[in-house]
């Protein structure tokens, strides 16, 4: 079977911060046009519940992607190597989003 | 200003909102891309909750043990004060973002009024509605430019609609005894005020969006009256069919 063609505008990728000063996290994507309409689609599909206060938009084809079929050699040398984590420190009580 | 003036007024306004977000709730599903159905449906959903306070704040003013919900399903056509513009068909995606742009640059001035009058239950409805209405500018504004200034048949669809729907307008402007009461009680601007914040608005919108505006065009009238178009009997044999079929149905 052929892949449907896809006539509904180029692909977006959202990102919502939660609050000021939080990291932007993605949470999705959208079809738009351009950049005036994928922030509007985007604020209507991942925003109007109260989510976040801040909302980048960045085209899909922007996005360098590891190749998710060959991320061994990509990613498995971190795998043994503990003392790269900061793991021996105490964190004080309260602290959050670390 | 009486409470029996500021309930029509509240009806008025709350009906206008009311069919507006019905017409919208029509295209969940029928949108022309998703994220665009999903877009226009939001526009409904926040007119609905607009209504939805006013119409509950006018059932109170009523004082006759109705609710706002006896107000939306048990009222026969003539009993609906709603502009005539605010119940015209999703023709085309051209004359949805026609219809809700003139009654969002309408709604714009209403509520912008309204958040300031001293009533707390219209003046938080009505701040609480600015910001909604504020992105349906933003969102509508953006269409009509699309359309307007894109291509050769965009700019004739949405052409045809404002030349459609222009003689709806002259209902935005017009006052009646009522509307001049409430005009005294600082609830509103006068007609003619309105008009001319209208027409600046559509003039540098459509300059815009390469759009002209319609000359000599008659303006229709009626709907302060309960008069409407042949598009809202049929509007709410929809939205009324199960409290029609199954009266006081709950679930």
């Amino acid at each position: 079977m052929s892949r449907t063609e896809d006539t509904q505008g180029s692909l977006w990728e959202v990102f919502v911060q939660a609050k000021k000063g939080l990291p932007f996290k993605h949470t999705g994507s959208v079809h738009a046009y351009d950049k005036e309409m994928a922030v509007q689609n985007a604020r209507d599909l991942y925003t109007r519940r109260g989510e976040g206060r801040g909302l980048w938009v960045v085209p899909s084809d922007s996005i360098i992607a590891v190749d998710p079929f060959n991320d061994e050699s990509f990613f498995d040398p971190a795998n043994d190597k503990v003392y790269r984590h900061p793991t021996f420190y105490d964190l004080p009580d309260g602290m959050k989003n670390m | 200003m009486t409470s029996q003036n500021l309930y029509k007024f509240c009806l008025r306004l709350g009906d206008t909102c009311l069919i507006l977000s019905h017409r919208q709730s029509e295209l969940c599903s029928n949108g022309p891309f998703l994220e665009e159905d999903i877009a226009q449906t939001n526009l409904g959903l926040d007119l609905l909750g607009q209504a939805e306070a006013l119409l509950i704040y006018a059932a109170e003013l009523e004082g006759k043990g109705r609710t706002a919900d006896d107000l939306v399903f048990k009222r026969a056509e003539r009993d609906f004060y709603n502009f005539m513009l605010a119940e015209q068909p999703n023709t085309d995606f051209s004359f949805t973002i026609v219809r809700q742009y003139f009654m969002t640059i309408y709604l714009t001035k209403v509520y912008e009024v309204l958040a300031d009058v001293s009533d707390e239950v219209i003046s938080g409805i009505s701040a609480k509605a600015t910001k909604e209405i504020s992105y349906h500018r933003q969102h509508l504004f953006m269409w009509l430019k699309r359309l307007g200034d894109g291509s050769l048949e965009g700019h004739e669809r949405i052409q045809t609609a404002v030349n459609e729907l222009w003689m709806f307008l002259g209902e935005l402007y017009e006052q009646d005894e009522l509307d001049i009461a409430m005009q005294k009680a600082g609830f509103a601007i006068s007609g003619s005020e309105m008009k001319s914040y209208l027409m600046d608005q559509i003039q540098s919108h459509f300059k815009e969006a390469t759009l002209s505006i319609p000359e000599n065009v008659y303006m229709v009238s009626g709907s302060k009256k309960g008069i409407h178009t042949e598009y809202l009997g049929h509007l709410l044999t929809e939205m009324q069919y199960l409290q029609r079929a199954y009266p006081d149905a709950k679930w």
